[in-house]
Formats: structure tokens, C-alpha cells, sequence
């Protein structure tokens, strides 16, 4: 699946492309097929996210959504060596979700 | 220290109310993204995998109690309640929102601070000797010309637009602490068979992608013609720069691919041009800027004995504290890598608390390291005891200075956009690994430096041991480097053969230091055995 994501124009914080607008959750992020180019440059003029960009990711079981990259997976997950920074710190496992 | 006058407060405050608007107008979308980025970058602010990142100055990483604190409040009201040391002794912010940036520099800027010069193509922060001013072995204070040099460099036009960052770096001793051959132009000052002062001059270092060692341009500058020099170099590297090609552009592959005689010819061609000008510094101007230098009020008569009846710190006392110029006083170094901590990362709390020993017991000053750390210029030997039982109970008591665990570690991919692997992990699993305080001596000096990516922030080209983090099929995969070093013996470290995971570069780094530990003589340090033996002399050992 292709998902979109960028960093909050305002505040930097990473962002997904849920469908309807951006989430903080890669979870929300939904496969926005061969539309990507179109929605990044409606959103790109919009002004709410800096330097959108699409990935490949995939569908986990329960929900989730995986991006195929590293990189993306620490943005999407936060700095493995602060989980407290994270947006799971009380889970315990999550940073080998990264890995 | 140097304090802002009437012109540098009103430059630093112009440049916060013209980022404030640039700001404004970016988030009302009249700036696009291409045209918004280079803007912030001239005022410190990068977009990072989390965040923006903002990167503070602090020239030759001097500041006082009132800037540390300062540093503490940004970075409990506008980050997440710490900040990290850089290799360039600046301080930066992982979580700051540009919604708030232009506040947070208006409120840099009430403590003489600001972003400029630590991102772009600029003259980056000019970096010194953290031990200036106090160092027994200095033949001067070099600061005055660090600040001179960051004065006549900030906004001089023809530097505005350089092919690529410049590094510059000023010591004053035979030991070097700044890593001086690494910078694209350096500056250390001597004193000629007459006693007078001048500078020995280097060019063309730097790390990253293609390292090179700067050489020896120049055996003896006259102090006075520092400016016209400085200018020469700049104009032939802006005149022949490869501005064609990003990888091309530093001024090391200009004299490399010049070679030093021919752009030292060409140097020298511009410099008697300079000269001739009249442009450079009097000698009142030097004196001006050096007073603000001057030494502080250092008592007379103090006792030269510390009481090391505590062994926990006599232990640090060994290992954390140096010589000072003065009698009855000593440079103590504070750790900021508690083992199995983030190198670096100093809470604001600990801030707060550095500021306070700082004004209580060095003259309200601190210095930032390259090897991100910080120091007490100027303790009172007999002030040590209480300086360190105020460090211990903060978490910052560790002795462990030079030592295997004194990692440098980049952020790498925990915070860097540009980083292909993690470095900070290694670096804590590497503490983990050599905690033991009896190893750690038993081993010696030992420098270990790691970056996430080929643009070396970490400095491994400059490690004893030195790591790098790439990107195999996506996966992280770390390059073992042996054999370099930053200081006044600098040398390139190589690559010792086939990447690791992240579990097999932290065996492969034990298997390398037990060799050393095996194939030593008395008194080698590690990096003296790999010279003596070479690669051949661990490849073994390290690949079986």
C-alpha cells in the first residue's frame, strides 16, 4: 500500500494522511493508491504540511499500518532511546515494532 | 567573557524581527517550503524526523551561568526538558515548533545568543579550545580571536553566499582539544624565535563523505594580518569552489584537487592583494575585544592539596580534572555520558544545576566540548569536593573523560533526517558493555566515535575506534573503523573489513579492544598499539 506522510507545517510533529485530513497516528494512515501526487499538492497549497512525500507501507494484522522503511518507522514510533517521548510510552514492546 | 555591545544586540534582535516575519508569512502560506528552508537554516532551524531542531550557538563554546539557565528554561517551556551537546560545543532542541521559534530566539537573544552560523552555507560557530583561558600548557588565552574571527566572519557579504559550510577552529597549546586538523581552516598560535605571537595555519580538513587532513599552509601568520589572510583563502576557495556538485563543494576537494603547493601559491597571490587594502584589524581593536578576556580575580595563597580520603572522588578527581594556569585552582570536566545514557543529553535540571556551580565556583563560566561534555574553567582545588558531591547527586559524576565509555555519538536516526542507522544505541549498549570503572582504567585512553550516516557529525574518521551507520537493503548495518585520531596526532581512521549488525559490532568492538589488551607494551594506548601493528595487526582477531 501507498500512505502518505510529511510534518505538521506548524509544529513539525509527523503526520499521516488519514483520508480526510493528517493524523499523528500511522495507524489512521490509509493507501491512497495513485492519488498521492494530487492530495500532496492540494495539501502542499493548503500550508499544513511540510515536504509531504509518499511511502510504501504495509497492512498489519489488527489494524496497524507498517512502513516499509526504518526511517519511517522511527518517525512514525519516535526516538527508540525515549520511549517516555514517545506516543506509546507505556508500552513496553513497541519499540521493537521499529526494528 | 565577550559581551554584546549596542551593534551586536541590535544585528541579533533585527534578525529575530525579520524571522518572526518570515515565519508569519510562511504559515499564512505567502512563502512556499523551497523558499521558507533556507531562512530558517540561517537562523539554526532544521525539520528533523520528529520536529523542528533548533541549534544555539555558543562561540567557542563559552557561556555563562545566566545563558545556562536560559538554556534550562527553553528548554522546559519550548522543547521537552533537555537538550543536547553538539561536536561543534552548540547546544540543540529536538522538539521545537516553528509556530514558536521566533519567541524562543527573541528570548536567546536577551542572553547574547542565537542560531546564525550553525546551519547552511555559512561559516559555521567558530570553535576553540574548551580548556582556554585556564589550560597550564596555553601560550595565550585564543579567544579574543576566535570572537574576532566570528565578528569580521558573521556578516561579511562575500561569505554570505558560500559554496558550502565553513569550519574554523583556534587553539593555543601543543595538545590539541579542538580537533583542529579536521576544520577547513585552523588557526594555532604560536610564539616565533623572536617571542612573538603569531599563527600556524592549516587548510583544507574536514570529515564527512571524503575526509581529508587539513595541512600546513602557512608556519607563521603576524596576528595582525589575520583578516586579509582569512580573506585570501575564502576567495580562492569562492572562486574556484565545485558549486556544480553538492559533494564537491567544501574547500577540502579544492585543495585536494589543487594540490596544497598550487593553492598555496594562489593564497598567497590573494593575501599580498589583502594586504594592500588596509582592511586589517588595529591593534586598539584587538585590545578592545581582549579585555573582555581578560583573567578573572584569581585568588593567591590557596592550598594545592585536595583531601581524597573518599575514594569515589579521588577516582573523579583522577580522571575529570586538569591542570590550570593558576595556582590552587584546576579545570574540572563534567561527564555528560552517565553510562548507558544518551551522549550529550543534558536535562534541564542538570542545566540549572551547572549554571549554579559555575557562578558559585569558576567565575561564572562553562565551557562546551566537542566531545560533548562540559568544563569548570576555574575551580578552586579546594571547592572540588563540593563541586563534585553536587555532580554526583545530579548523575553527572561519572570519570570517565577520554575513557572507553567518553562516546561521541551523533543523533543519528533516533532524531536525524539524514542518518541511515541509530547511533545513540550503540553508543549505550558500548557504555553498558565497558562500565566497569577497573576496565575502563585498565584500558586507558580510549576514543570511541560514532555517526548514523557518511556525514560524520559523530567524528568516526577521528575515532581510535570509530563506527559508522549505513543503510543495507534497509536494514541498519554498522563499518568498524580503526586507527584515527583529533588530537595534536591526527590521523584517518580506516575501515577494518565487512559491516556488523547492531549485536555484532558490539562484540567485534570488545574482540578489537581485547586484542589491544592482549598485544600491548607498557604504557601504549590504543591508539599507539594500532600504529605500531596496523589493521593486520587486529583484522584477525576482530573477523576470526
Amino acid at each position: 500500500m501507498k500512505i502518505l506522510t510529511g510534518n505538521d507545517l506548524k509544529t513539525g510533529a509527523v503526520v499521516w494522511w488519514d483520508g480526510q485530513g493528517w493524523s499523528i497516528h500511522v495507524e489512521d494512515a490509509v493507501d491512497v493508491g495513485d492519488a498521492a501526487e494530487a492530495i500532496l499538492a492540494r495539501e502542499d497549497a493548503a500550508c499544513r504540511v511540510n515536504g509531504g512525500y509518499a511511502i510504501d507501507a504495509e497492512p498489519e494484522a489488527g489494524g496497524g499500518v507498517r512502513p516499509a522503511h526504518i526511517k519511517d518507522r522511527v518517525r512514525a514510533y519516535g526516538p527508540t532511546v525515549r520511549p517516555d517521548l514517545t506516543l506509546k510510552p507505556a508500552d513496553p514492546n513497541a519499540g521493537n515494532w521499529v526494528i | 567573557m565577550y559581551r554584546y555591545d549596542q551593534y551586536d544586540h541590535a544585528m541579533v534582535q533585527a534578525r529575530v524581527e525579520e524571522f518572526r516575519d518570515q515565519t508569519r508569512r510562511r504559515l499564512e502560506g505567502k512563502l512556499t517550503d523551497d523558499q521558507f528552508k533556507p531562512l530558517r537554516l540561517k537562523n539554526g532551524l532544521y525539520l528533523q524526523l520528529h520536529a523542528y531542531m533548533l541549534r544555539v550557538a555558543i562561540p567557542y563554546g563559552t557561556l555563562n551561568s545566566v545563558q545556562m539557565r536560559k538554556l534550562a528554561h527553553i528548554a522546559r517551556k519550548y522543547d521537552r526538558g533537555y537538550g543536547h551537546i553538539t561536536t561543534r560545543q552548540n547546544i540543540q532542541y529536538n522538539w521545537i515548533k516553528l509556530e514558536e521559534a521566533p519567541d524562543l530566539l527573541a528570548e536567546l537573544a536577551e542572553v547574547e545568543m542565537h542560531g546564525i552560523q550553525t546551519s547552511g552555507e555559512s561559516i559555521r560557530n567558530v570553535s576553540a579550545d574548551q580548556y582556554a583561558g585556564a589550560a597550564a600548557d596555553e601560550i595565550i588565552d585564543p579567544r579574543p580571536w576566535a570572537e574576532m574571527i566570528r565578528q569580521m566572519t558573521t556578516f561579511m557579504p562575500e561569505f554570505s553566499y558560500l559554496p558550502r559550510k565553513f569550519k574554523i577552529a583556534v587553539i593555543a597549546s601543543e595538545a590539541d582539544r579542538a580537533a583542529l586538523r579536521w576544520h577547513d581552516f585552523a588557526v594555532r598560535i604560536v610564539k616565533n624565535e623572536a617571542g612573538e605571537i603569531g599563527f600556524e595555519t592549516y587548510a583544507g580538513g574536514g570529515m564527512g563523505r571524503t575526509p581529508f587532513i587539513a595541512f600546513k599552509i602557512r608556519d607563521f601568520l603576524p596576528t595582525s594580518q589575520i583578516l586579509s589572510y582569512m580573506q585570501a583563502v575564502l576567495r580562492v576557495w569562492n572562486r574556484n569552489a565545485r558549486r556544480d556538485n553538492i559533494h564537491k563543494q567544501r574547500m577540502k576537494i579544492l585543495v585536494h584537487e589543487l594540490g596544497e603547493e598550487e593553492f598555496r601559491r594562489q593564497v598567497e597571490e590573494e593575501f599580498e592583494h589583502f594586504l594592500t587594502l588596509g582592511e586589517d584589524f588595529p591593534q586598539a581593536e584587538y585590545d578592545r575585544i581582549a579585555a573582555y578576556f581578560a583573567p578573572p580575580p584569581f585568588e593567591t595563597g590557596l592550598a594545592e592539596e585536595i583531601d581524597r580520603s573518599d575514594p569515589a572522588f579521588a577516582a573523579w578527581v583522577d580522571q575529570q580534572v586538569v591542570a590550570h594556569k593558576a595556582p590552587g585552582y584546576a579545570i574540572a570536566n563534567i561527564s555528560l555520558k552517565p553510562i548507558g545514557q544518551i551522549p550529550g543529553d543534558i536535562s534541564a535540571e542538570q542545566m540549572d544545576l551547572v549554571a549554579d556551580l559555575a557562578e558559585r565556583y569558576s567565575f561564572d563560566e562553562l565551557r562546551a566540548t566537542h566531545a560533548q561534555n562540559l568544563v569548570l574553567p576555574h575551580v578552586r582545588k579546594q571547592d572540588l569536593y563540593a563541586v563534585w558531591t553536587a555532580l554526583h547527586e545530579a548523575g553527572l559524576g561519572e570519570a570517565n573523560l577520554d575513557l572507553v565509555t567518553d562516546i561521541i555519538a551523533c543523533p543519528g536516526l533516533d532524531y536525524c533526517s539524514l542518518a541511515n542507522a541509530r547511533s545513540i544505541p550503540l553508543a549505550q549498549k558500548l557504555s553498558e558493555r565497558f562500565a566497569d570503572p577497573a576496565r575502563q582504567q585498565d584500558l586507558g585512553e580510549l576514543k570511541i566515535k560514532i555517526s548514523g550516516c557518511i556525514n560524520a557529525c559523530g567524528h568516526h574518521h577521528a575515532g581510535n575506534i570509530g563506527i559508522l551507520g549505513v543503510d543495507r537493503k534497509g536494514a541498519e548495518s554498522y563499518q568498524l573503523l580503526l586507527g584515527g585520531s583529533g588530537d595534536e596526532d591526527t590521523s584517518q581512521a580506516k575501515i577494518a573489513g565487512p559491516g556488523f549488525d547492531e549485536a555484532g559490532i558490539i562484540d567485534a568492538i570488545e574482540r578489537a579492544v581485547e586484542q589491544y589488551r592482549s598485544i600491548r607494551t607498557p604504557g601504549e594506548r590504543f591508539i599507539d598499539t594500532y600504529r605500531r601493528v596496523g589493521m593486520d595487526g587486529f583484522k584477525e582477531a576482530i573477523y576470526g
